[in-house]
């Protein structure tokens, strides 16, 4: 035992030895606390996570087909797509590139990121640089009233073509 | 009054009511001040420590303190210029908010106010952008100050990881500020920086899952509250600049300034106390009841009294000397250069090259490998890493001397070589050669995202130091090759970044080289 003046403040003597039945009634009480706090903090969490997009519609009408039968590519730029007419039918190409979201430019026989360097083929497949997969291929429709639409968040197998 | 008590003699005349209201408001000034700062101008050492301990903004410096910790060899003033660029930012950042709108449709014309009509507002505004800069510099700095003195071992090791902790909330700092003025520049750095907050895809991707786990995109929606930078992105960026990490890093100060006195003040190499002084206990008369409640030494207790000085006026002066001359650097800067403003963002169209602030550049040039690794893979094992550093390096040679000594020189002198030769054979090979899409184009991804060539330098400096490690015989040889290479790592890929990264991300000697649009 210490001699100093108080006792040594950090020796287990001062305190009685614990009692299992009590340190379990405490350790519960403390633990159902935290998973309290946790499940609160994990409510709380939701509140950033958005249920609805402030984005608006992401079907986007874009003027009756017959608009972009006559070349074989039509650049949207306001909508960040390419929309490629061929004798199969109809298909639209995403111009963001899938590494870190820069707008691609395109080449005579592809398509380019200015921001790191991706190069993708006329069909979007990556060739080099950084991006993880192709360009991404948007769904195309035909609305009732006869016009267009592509679905800028729906993305479809590369094969798909749309008969017009 | 009790009526057993002895008579009272009979009370003094009292002067007059008025009076005494002239004498007392004649005294006023003298009283005011003496209740507000409690005793005179210090004459000994004991009321040194009183205008110490009395004083609430004073009382997180020690009454005494070592005298080598006042050298600037010990810590060359960097937290102390840390400290009080944060708060110089505080400050600009709040004149900055008064006239600010966080909203796309006005937050380029008020910076264009701030700029061109607000008194001040420019000189404001520089000072923030270079405070920005400069506090971040030093972290970075303070950092490798507090690692090659070996300022996180025992009993400091936590207040390492807390550190760590702000290193990262100043960087979180400086990117949320990066989008608020919204010109092209922010909004394209934002862009890439919510898509990096979204590569873990590039692992879910691989392995089929994202439609059932999606960390990557649940973190970029409660990053931008939307699938793009917008309106919600810049009101987050906002709370978050303004409030929650400014609210976190202050807390985080508070604790890290409250252990520097807890562990026993900064380190400093062990002196062997010298015993034939006189030791005038003299001060602190108030803090030995602490003793047996805290753990480690305070200066007090493990040094003999004459090691130490008091820290009024010798640490208080070299605080406000080292104050002073921050301020007035960036006051000069403020006044000398302007902070830069790109046109408004235009979403259509990227930036050509869109390059991140210098301190994520480094970043950028490995996320041009792989956007996972890059830009989240990689940042979090060094910080992981250099977190747990003071768990697994606990020798206790040599704490408080630069490098470790001799020894520790050489070994950091040879890493720094090693690593340069390592990052720029790696960046040539990677310029001239491609890497495996362009000899195999059909490799998977997954392949990539593991091998590329930031994990393969990361390999190489892991083992690297175990070899090291394993050579002098001693982990904190190991550390310090560890952390030497990631110190030259950065600066090399940052000055590469700068430099030699062009139009498209493509290789160039100079800008002079950039083709003309």
């Amino acid at each position: 035992m210490s001699t100093e003046p108080g006792g040594d403040l950090q020796s287990s003597q001062r305190f009685a030895p614990p009692q299992e039945r009590r340190d379990f009634l405490g350790l519960a009480a403390i633990w159902s606390a935290v998973g309290a706090c946790a499940f609160a903090l994990i409510g709380a969490l939701r509140l950033p996570m958005p249920s609805v997009f402030p984005e608006s519609n992401p079907k986007v009408k874009l003027g009756p087909p017959s608009r972009f039968l006559d070349a074989e590519v039509t650049a949207l730029p306001e909508q960040r797509l390419w929309v490629y007419s061929t004798s199969e039918g109809m298909y639209a190409i995403s111009a963001v590139c899938t590494h870190l979201g820069c707008i691609v430019a395109k080449e005579e026989d592809g398509y380019f990121c200015p921001c790191h360097g991706s190069r993708f083929d006329a069909m979007g497949n990556v060739v080099a640089g950084p991006a993880p997969r192709g360009l991404v291929y948007l769904e195309l429709s035909i609305s009732p009233d006869g016009q267009l639409v592509v679905d800028r968040q729906k993305e479809v197998a590369a094969a798909v073509r749309l008969k017009a | 009054m009790n009526p057993t008590m002895a008579p009272e003699t009979p009370p003094e005349k009292k002067p007059k009511a008025l009076r005494r209201f002239r004498r007392n408001l004649a005294e006023t000034p003298r009283l005011f001040r003496d209740s507000l700062v409690r005793h005179g101008r210090p004459t000994s050492d004991r009321s040194a420590s009183q205008a110490i301990f009395t004083n609430f903004f004073l009382h997180i410096i020690p009454t005494r303190i070592d005298r080598y910790s006042l050298r600037i060899r010990a810590t060359l003033g960097l937290g102390v210029i840390t400290t009080v660029l944060f708060l110089l930012l505080t400050g600009t950042g709040i004149a900055l908010m008064i006239y600010y709108k966080p909203s796309t449709a006005e937050a380029y014309n008020s910076m264009k106010d701030i700029h061109y009509v607000v008194p001040t507002g420019r000189f404001m505004r520089n000072i923030h952008r270079w405070a920005a800069h400069g506090m971040v510099a030093c972290v970075f700095l303070h950092m490798a100050r507090a690692f090659y003195t070996g300022a996180y071992k025992a009993p400091r090791e936590f207040n390492w990881v807390i550190g760590m902790g702000l290193f990262v909330l100043t960087l979180f700092l400086s990117f949320t500020g990066y989008l608020l003025p919204w010109d092209q520049l922010a909004f394209w750095a934002v862009t890439i920086g919510s898509e990096i907050a979204q590569s873990p895809r590039e692992l879910t991707d691989a392995l089929g899952i994202t439609q059932w786990f999606d960390p990557g995109g649940a973190q970029k929606h409660i990053l931008l509250g939307a699938n793009h930078v917008g309106e919600e992105a810049l009101i987050r960026f906002y709370v978050l600049h303004v409030i929650v990490l400014p609210l976190a890093t202050t807390v985080l100060l508070g604790v890290h300034f409250w252990r520097i006195r807890k562990d026993g003040g900064l380190t400093r190499p062990a002196r062997p106390v010298v015993h034939d002084r006189i030791v005038a206990q003299q001060a602190p008369a108030k803090t030995y009841g602490l003793m047996a409640v805290v753990r480690g030494r305070t200066p007090a207790v493990d040094r003999e009294m004459a090691t130490t000085v008091p820290a009024w006026p010798n640490a208080i002066f070299a605080i406000a000397a080292l104050s002073m001359l921050t301020m007035a650097v960036m006051l000069a800067l403020g006044l000398v250069l302007d902070a830069p403003l790109k046109e408004e963002a235009n979403p259509a169209v990227p930036e050509n090259p869109a390059k991140a602030p210098w301190y994520f550049l480094g970043l950028q040039e490995l996320v041009s490998y792989s956007a996972f690794m890059g830009g989240i893979g990689i940042p979090a094992l060094v910080v992981l890493g250099l977190m747990l550093v003071p768990y697994l390096d606990r020798e206790r040679e040599n704490i408080g001397v630069w490098f470790g000594g001799r020894q520790g020189k050489y070994v950091c002198l040879l890493s720094a070589v090693f690593t340069a030769a390592v990052v720029v054979g790696i960046l040539a090979f990677t310029v001239t050669q491609g890497w495996l899409r362009n000899w195999y184009p059909d490799i998977p991804q997954v392949v990539i995202t593991f091998v590329n060539p930031g994990t393969v330098m990361l390999v190489i400096f892991a083992l690297w130091s175990f070899a090291i490690m394993s050579v002098s015989n001693s982990t904190r040889m190991g550390a310090l090759a560890v952390f030497t290479c990631f110190l030259i790592a950065f600066i090399i890929l940052t000055y590469f970044a700068i430099v030699h990264r062009g139009p498209n991300w493509d290789f160039y000697w100079s800008q002079s080289q950039w083709p003309r649009h």
